[in-house]
């Protein structure tokens, strides 16, 4: 692995041919994952930053479809990788963590029986083996008297216990890289910070790369260290959290960061972005933000280029400058 | 769990009382009761004896509590027509019956719900098409409509399958059972197959929904991202997701096969209890009508019953106790 | 996150533009106006008139589909044992078994409407007591309580009828108590409730209105299954009176000549039967699967 990136994305395209047009949920996204590295992909909802998510991990329902690009791990392409190949490398190489773990965990195994069946899809252990290493992860991630609680059904745990357990499905063979879905949207916000931090930490000490995909701006903040900002289908601001929270050049990015309450003064009303999401059906033409941003022109009707600026990027005609954002 | 199981048992106690009254309201207070239970040429003497034995001049609620104490005791009367106990006529018959419907059901539910589960996992596959065509067939179609047509291709036209009887039998614990010989199994194909076809459409039609609701669940999704193979969660986690609903009315559809049983049996000439009723509603025989109902009533009450113990078994977000 | 373009157009007709595009069900669906059609013009259309016995001559009886009879036409589908020309007979039979099952349906529906709206307008104990009782009785199979209540009420069309009725109308109930108790449920129902508005108004103005679509699905399908219950028990001699045969009738007097041969007697009426309850199951299971907001993609 020299000096290669862990994740290379490049022009991913995943459309779905529906019966009342193509939509187009991702189209064009490019980004690379280094090792242990977490990055954040924040987008409101409709963005395609899920679809880009599971589009990674090769589960795409019809009628979606990966229709160009690539995405390369550890150097390999798993873009048209036959299923068979694709399963090996899923859970083992690169796992996923979704939304709600009251969706995600089966109602009716046992902890234990869901984690053996994980366990066995890539290793063969023997029942004993199996509860074992099910019980060191379940330890790993927090779970107090983990070897009694794998008789234990979903409905038992609470909802912070129930994302915990899939977080150590997710960890079982060590993947690389894990995707995480809006993981901890679902849950309170006391037990939201606490997940955060330790997930913080078990990446820093497995070097596991991690790939935070939420429509919330702070949580994704105080977690990745670099963030990619999609709307339409598209990334349209990215760079080092840092940078981009305090300069956004993106006007959308701007105006998330303004939306949030932190920005506010109190007493004053939230700042909002006019508009909604455009239906990815009928895209208008040139940047799909126009219609929604202040700052368009006659030049956003040509879709702007990728512009390369120290170690960020934006796609957008009339940049907000760097003294202009507060 | 006891709490529970105890709540359903008194709960099909109070069923079971309940349709005790309406038996009894059926036989006795609609119908004429003399009509019913003596037979029309009996003499003045047996004539006397019954409505002694019935209370037949006593007030209604004293003969329900009679009706009641026979029937505790064991006693539903005896057949006209066969001049038997009718509960020792059942019991002749039970077998026969029993050994069908089990066949049937058996068959449908392990050819339906793998094909159901297919039919779901594959819905535009051609062959998942047509395992619904057939169990849409096999919704629609009457099941003595079905059951002439394999008369018709098996036994008259082709001639592999007879088309009536038991044929022959082996004794166990002084009963005879069909299926313990090849020739019995040829008589058991056709009328187990007619009676199968409905369950066999309820069963694929239940899976087939069930798979294709619970294939578009996060649940299946965590378990492909978790590197699951189709075959493993198609078997251990669908399954398992689906079982629930297909226990409920696998156990209803028991009770709608013993029904159905009527007219297989009739059709094929299987000597079984339904066969027996059929002939005793041609032959005015009532108290077998009345001791068939009070029967089927309990058998009805007892697998709802152990349905809903199951359903807790299946479900472990109903076993109460067992959580912390 | 919604991708469907949503145009405004009445619900009659975006149902049908839904229902039209599943083109077996548009098959059916004019099978069953053919089929009505046939049976309310059979008296035109028949070339005999099957209930006139004196019609009749033995010397055509069980004859071959295309023979030529004492009539002078030909008998396309063959004749019956009392040399009745089956065409004919089934025309008639058709309509004798729809008539059944439309009043059968129409009757259950209204009754079990009635109970389900009662049961869910009233709530607690009536509710209680109503729903056990129609729980009770959706166990137990329909067959064999029409079975039983035509053994004990005797055969004729009135008793068949309420055999049918008595079988079917739990059905109705369950389903317009399950709409209704869910409309009932909601805010301003209740707040309607707390003001002088009459009942009858709450009840037609909003639950029956909201349980319409689902017991239009279940009224088709249990007029499918009247028909096939009616056959049945036809079937098994318990059906309607010999005098005006139906489907299921003209199946039964055919058995006993199916095993040598004689196939045409039972096998038309059968195939008749067949394509009139699955053209009805065909049209009713694309309602609900249009109705089904579950399955909608």
């Amino acid at each position: 692995m020299s000096g290669a990136p862990l994740l290379q994305v490049t022009d991913l395209k995943t459309h779905f041919l529906t019966r009342e047009g193509v939509v187009k949920a991702v189209d064009g996204v490019s980004f690379s994952v280094d090792d242990g590295e977490i990055i954040g992909l924040v987008g409101e909802s409709g963005s395609g930053k899920s679809v880009t998510g599971f589009s990674l991990i090769g589960l795409i329902d019809p009628p979606g479809r990966i229709v160009g690009g690539s995405v390369k791990l550890e150097g390999m392409e798993l873009v048209g990788l036959p299923d068979r190949e694709m399963r090996k490398l899923r859970g083992a190489r690169i796992a996923m963590v979704f939304q709600d773990p009251m969706m995600t965990l089966n109602p009716v195994l046992s902890i234990g029986t869901q984690m053996r069946l994980a366990l066995n899809a890539h290793d063969r252990l023997s029942r004993r083996a199996a509860d074992d290493r099910a019980a060191q992860t379940l330890a790993r991630v927090g779970i107090p008297d983990p070897r009694a609680r794998l008789q234990a059904y979903p409905h038992q745990f609470s909802g912070g216990m129930r994302q915990r357990v899939a977080i150590a499905i997710a960890l079982l063979h060590g993947s690389r890289v894990i995707i995480a879905d809006e993981p901890t949207t679902a849950l309170d916000v006391s037990i939201q910070a606490q997940i955060l931090s330790e997930i913080r930490d078990l990446a820093r000490e497995n070097g596991t790369a991690l790939v935070w995909i939420s429509h919330d701006l702070s949580t994704v903040s105080s977690l990745a260290s670099r963030l990619m900002v999609m709307y339409a289908g598209r990334i349209v601001e990215a760079g080092p959290v840092g940078t981009v929270l305090r300069a956004p050049r993106h006007p959308y990015t701007a105006g998330l960061l303004k939306s949030l309450p932190a920005a506010a003064r109190p007493g004053e009303p939230l700042a909002q972005i006019p508009g909604t999401t455009p239906s990815l059906l009928n895209l208008p033409e040139g940047c799909p933000f126009r219609p929604r941003c202040d700052r368009a022109s006659e030049a956003c009707a040509v879709y702007p280029d990728l512009v390369q600026e120290d170690r960020r990027s934006y796609r957008c005609h009339n940049p907000v400058a760097a003294t202009e954002a507060a | 769990m006891s709490g529970f199981i105890l709540q359903r048992l008194l709960q099909a106690i109070v069923i079971m009382a309940v349709m005790s009254v309406i038996v009894f309201a059926g036989v006795y207070a609609i119908g004429n009761p003399m009509e019913l239970l003596i037979p029309p040429e009996a003499t003045q003497d047996v004539r006397e004896r019954t409505i002694q034995r019935f209370g037949l001049d006593k007030p209604l609620v004293e003969q329900y509590f009679l009706f009641v104490k026979n029937l505790l005791q064991g006693d539903l009367g005896r057949s006209y027509i066969y001049n038997e106990p009718v509960l020792k006529l059942i019991g002749s018959r039970l077998p026969a019956t029993i050994e069908l419907v089990t066949t049937a059901i058996v068959g449908a539910l392990l050819l339906g719900v793998p094909l159901g589960i297919y039919a779901g996992y594959r819905p535009d596959s051609p062959v998942s098409r047509a395992i619904m065509s057939l169990s849409i067939l096999g919704f629609s179609v009457p099941t003595f409509w079905v059951g002439l047509i394999l008369i018709l291709t098996f036994a008259v036209e082709l001639g592999w399958l007879p088309a009536s009887g038991r044929g022959d039998t082996v004794e166990v614990f002084g009963v005879g059972w069909s299926f313990l010989t090849l020739n019995g199994w040829s008589h058991l194909a056709l009328p187990a197959t007619n009676l199968a076809l409905f369950t066999f459409a309820m069963m694929v039609r239940l899976a087939r929904a069930g798979t294709r609701e619970v294939m578009l669940t996060d649940t299946v999704k965590f378990a492909r991202a978790a590197g699951i193979s189709e075959r493993v969660i198609l078997t251990r986690h669908v399954l398992k997701l689906i079982s629930i609903p297909i226990v409920t009315v696998f156990g209803l559809e028991l009770a709608t096969t013993m029904a159905f049983a009527v007219v297989t049996e009739t059709i094929f000439a299987w000597p079984g209890v339904g066969k027996l009723i059929i002939d005793s509603i041609n032959n005015l025989d009532r108290p077998v009508m009345v001791a068939y109902l009070i029967l089927t009533a309990g058998a009805f009450v007892t697998i709802n019953l152990v349905v809903d113990i199951v359903y807790a078994l299946l479900d472990p977000r109903l076993r109460k106790g067992h959580a912390r | 996150m919604s991708w469907r373009g949503s145009g405004a157009r009445s619900p009659l007709r975006t149902f049908w533009s839904r229902f039209r595009e599943d083109r077996i069900a548009l098959v059916a669906l004019f099978v069953v106006m053919i089929i009505l059609l046939l049976a309310i013009f059979a008296p035109w259309i028949a070339p005999q008139d099957p209930y006139d016995l004196s019609g009749l001559s033995l010397r055509d009886a069980r004859r071959p589909p295309g023979f030529v009879g004492s009539g002078g036409y030909v008998h396309w589908l063959g004749t019956d044992a009392q040399g009745r020309d089956l065409w004919s007979a089934i025309l008639y039979g058709l309509g004798a078994s729809l008539q059944i099952g439309v009043i059968a349906g129409a009757i259950g529906l209204v009754i079990g409407t009635m109970i389900g709206i009662v049961a869910a307008y009233a709530g607690g104990r009536v509710e209680t007591l109503l729903m056990r009782l129609v729980d009770l009785q959706l166990s137990f199979p329909a067959v064999l309580l029409a079975l039983v209540l035509m053994a004990l009420l005797g055969q004729g069309k009135a008793q068949l009828i309420t055999a049918l009725v008595a079988a079917q109308y739990a059905y109705f109930a369950r389903t317009a108590f399950g709409a209704a108790s869910a409309e009932r449920a909601k805010d301003y129902i209740e707040a309607a409730m707390a003001t002088p508005l009459s009942n009858a108004r709450i009840v037609f103005r909003h639950l029956l209105p909201n349980a319409m679509p689902a017991l239009i699905v279940v009224a088709t399908v249990q007029i499918a299954n009247a028909i096939a219950l009616e056959a049945t028990l036809s079937f098994l001699g318990l059906g309607l009176p010999v005098t005006e045969p139906s489907l299921g009738m003209l199946i039964s007097n055919g058995v006993k000549y199916m095993m040598s041969g004689r196939y045409w007697i039972s096998v038309y009426p059968g195939i008749a039967l067949i394509i009139l309850i699955v053209s009805i199951n065909l049209v009713g299971d694309h309602i609900r699967d249009i109705l089904n907001p579950r399955l909608a993609r």
